[in-house]
């Protein structure tokens, strides 16, 4: 029971340039082959062993929807085949034909029956599914009288009324508030240790991480790896990250845009001073870091022509645009020397990365001349998003927020 | 299929409260329609404009004769209509939620029947109350209506299919549904026509034979002829036989045209 066999899988969608193209392929008999296939998903297998819990990880477009929706049996595949054992049910769109006019109580009905429950367990499920949602009196009203979050609560609390033994979720709908999200993640935790398969589909590699054993990462309509859960989102987060800094390494010229520390004309000449040869490299304990590594940042800058008293800096803002850390070799208190034209000038700031998992912006600025409380007299180079970087789950977790103080305890 | 009869069925119960939710008489309005009908068919029809059958002297057989030809025409239109429409209208659902899809059509299929077993108690209430219930020969009319419906369904369900893939389809079937109307005998008598268009109209036209079975089951009590019903009962079955075919080759192939 509650296996998933995919193999080979594959979907093609046709493409008729013109709906004539269709009608001489249809009249044809198909001898006429008037489209061109579009392959988003080939040669896909694997499978999901009873009680385990997968999570599949991809960019927009990898396939990882097509799948989904092949998998609960919305959508034929072309090739290959699937085999759900048992009930599957999938947290993909949910709320789906509920009707605005009627009461959330006659929309769980209906929700029920679409998932070709028999009469007698709805009416025993029902009470369940009323207290789930935290709805209360508002189960009588109309359900266009609900707000989103509401209708998210009533469609959730439906679609898990009874435990499946394949569940299916897209991680990228959210659930109501913070508290019905932990409400609904504890809901699938506990069907997972009564021996439900999942199959999570994530943006997010550390949800992956904490919920799956294993991991397949999609690319392009193939699996580009599969196998234990922390690899395979290591392996990803790799892929984005060298996916997102190439544009800048190759144009960063194009940080005209960026706020700058002094006017623009300024920048325009700043550009050229450094020859733009301005490279940074996050080195971490693993290729990918982890919230509590030691974490090493290099910045190297060739210079065009002759500074006395050339300084580096960095910083770090966080998803929401906020600096969480600004410095540089002035104002750490560091002796730098004079540069010749050509010459490279390096710096590297070691610490314990304690910040919260998530995304950061790596900025990187050189100046020359410093002067007062971190001023210069020339800048140089200024980019607010140099790179991106993403700091993952790490050993530590039980703290919250967006730095690990990392206090003594002492219980009296 | 078996499992998801609550889904079918409650969406058929569905549908009805949809159409009155909101207004004040609620399903009061299933029968005020009807009767309204009724009344204009039988009383405008006999008495104002006083139409008369040729070689009936009934006054009110003109307005019975019509109402059995239009009432059972709709039955037949609705079905098809519905079935045309069901998977373009439904097509978010068949693109994100598994169910069976073979239930929408039964769906479209139940809610017409419930319509119509409405509109037909009430003409028969109608005819009892002006004493002219038919009689035995009124049981014929269930094996009719079934030949009828199947073909409804049988084409419905294919042309729906085909109008997923070419949109065309279900403009044509307006129109073509404009002249199968009129070419059926239903509000004129088949007499009044020429002797030639009548012969082809009654070798050719399945629903000829059978809207003629209604009226004259409804109009004289009389049995109709079992042989008259040879080409309707071919033409469902095989229109059932290729609805089905073009419904399970293509209805994986809908989803991804949706």
């Amino acid at each position: 029971m509650s296996r998933i066999v995919v193999q080979n899988l594959g979907k093609k969608y046709k493409h008729y340039p013109t709906r004539w193209g269709r009608l001489v392929e249809a009249l044809s008999g198909g001898h006429l082959v008037r489209h061109r296939p579009h392959w988003v998903l080939r040669g896909v297998t694997f499978d999901v062993g009873p009680g385990e819990s997968v999570g599949i990880i991809g960019l927009n477009g990898a396939g990882k929807s097509t799948l989904l929706k092949i998998l609960t049996g919305t959508t034929v595949p072309t090739e290959g085949s699937v085999q759900c054992e048992g009930r599957v049910a999938a947290l993909l769109e949910l709320g789906m034909g509920f009707h605005p006019d009627f009461t959330g109580r006659q929309n769980a009905v209906m929700g029920c029956q679409m998932m070709g429950l028999p009469r007698s367990l709805i009416s025993e499920v029902l009470p369940g599914i009323v207290d789930f949602s935290e709805l209360d009196a508002y189960i009588d009203e109309p359900y266009r009288t609900y707000s989103s979050g509401m209708q998210m609560r009533l469609a959730f609390s439906v679609a898990t009324a009874v435990r499946p033994d394949i569940l299916i979720v897209d991680e990228a709908l959210s659930v109501g508030d913070i508290f019905f999200q932990h409400k609904c993640m504890q809901r699938i935790r506990h069907f997972q240790e009564q021996g439900t398969t999942l199959l999570l589909v994530s943006h997010s590699p550390d949800t992956i991480r904490m919920m799956c054993q294993r991991g397949i990462m999609l690319a392009n309509g193939k699996i580009e790896r599969m196998g234990d859960a922390t690899s395979v989102m290591d392996y990803y987060r790799a892929s984005e990250v060298l996916r997102m800094d190439a544009p800048s390494m190759e144009q960063p010229e194009l940080t005209d845009s960026a706020p700058l520390l002094d006017t623009r004309e300024r920048k325009v000449v700043l550009a050229n001073r450094t020859s733009g040869a301005i490279s940074a490299d996050i080195i971490g304990d693993t290729n990918s870091i982890h919230s509590g590594d030691r974490v090493s940042i290099r910045i190297t800058t060739t210079f065009s022509r002759h500074y006395n008293d050339p300084h580096i800096g960095f910083g770090i803002r966080n998803k929401m645009g906020i600096t969480v850390y600004e410095a540089n070799t002035y104002t750490l208190g560091d002796k730098t020397r004079p540069v010749s034209p050509g010459e490279s000038l390096s710096a590297t700031f070691s610490f314990p990365c304690r910040l919260s998992p998530g995304t950061y912006e790596l900025v990187v600025g050189v100046a020359d001349g410093g002067y007062g409380f971190g001023s210069f007299e020339h800048s140089l180079f200024f980019d607010q998003s140099f790179m991106l970087f993403e700091i993952a789950v790490g050993k530590s977790s039980g703290w919250a927020g967006i730095y690990d103080l990392q206090p003594e305890v002492v219980v009296e | 299929m078996w499992t998801y009869r609550g889904f079918v069925l409650g969406s058929v119960k569905r549908e009805f409260q949809v159409r009155y939710l909101g207004s004040l008489l609620g399903a009061a309005w299933t029968f005020i329609s009807p009767i309204s009908l009724i009344f204009v068919y039988v009383v405008v029809f006999s008495q104002v404009m006083r139409a008369r059958l040729p070689g009936v002297t009934d006054t009110l057989g003109y307005g019975v004769f019509l109402c059995a030809g239009v009432f059972t025409w709709g039955y037949f239109t609705e079905v098809l209509n519905r079935c045309l429409t069901i998977f373009l209208e439904q097509a978010n659902m068949l693109k994100k939620s598994p169910f069976p899809r073979s239930s929408l059509p039964l769906i479209a299929l139940l809610s017409s029947t419930v319509n119509f077993a409405i509109v037909a108690c009430l003409f028969l209430l109608f005819l009892l109350l002006t004493s002219r219930f038919p009689g035995p020969a009124l049981i014929a009319m269930l094996p009719l209506l079934l030949i009828q419906q199947a073909m409804a369904v049988g084409l419905g369900v294919l042309l729906g299919t085909l109008n997923v893939f070419f949109r065309d389809v279900g403009q044509l079937m307006g129109i073509v549904l404009q002249f199968w109307f009129w070419l059926t005998p239903i509000v004129y008598p088949p007499s009044i026509l020429p002797e030639w268009i009548r012969s082809l109209i009654e070798s050719w036209n399945p629903m000829a034979p059978l809207i003629a079975g209604y009226q004259q089951i409804v109009l004289t009590g009389r049995w109709p002829e079992p042989t008259d019903y040879v080409v309707p009962v071919i033409i469902a079955s095989g229109s059932l036989i290729l609805g089905y075919l073009a419904f399970r080759r293509l209805s994986g192939e809908m989803v991804d045209e949706l």
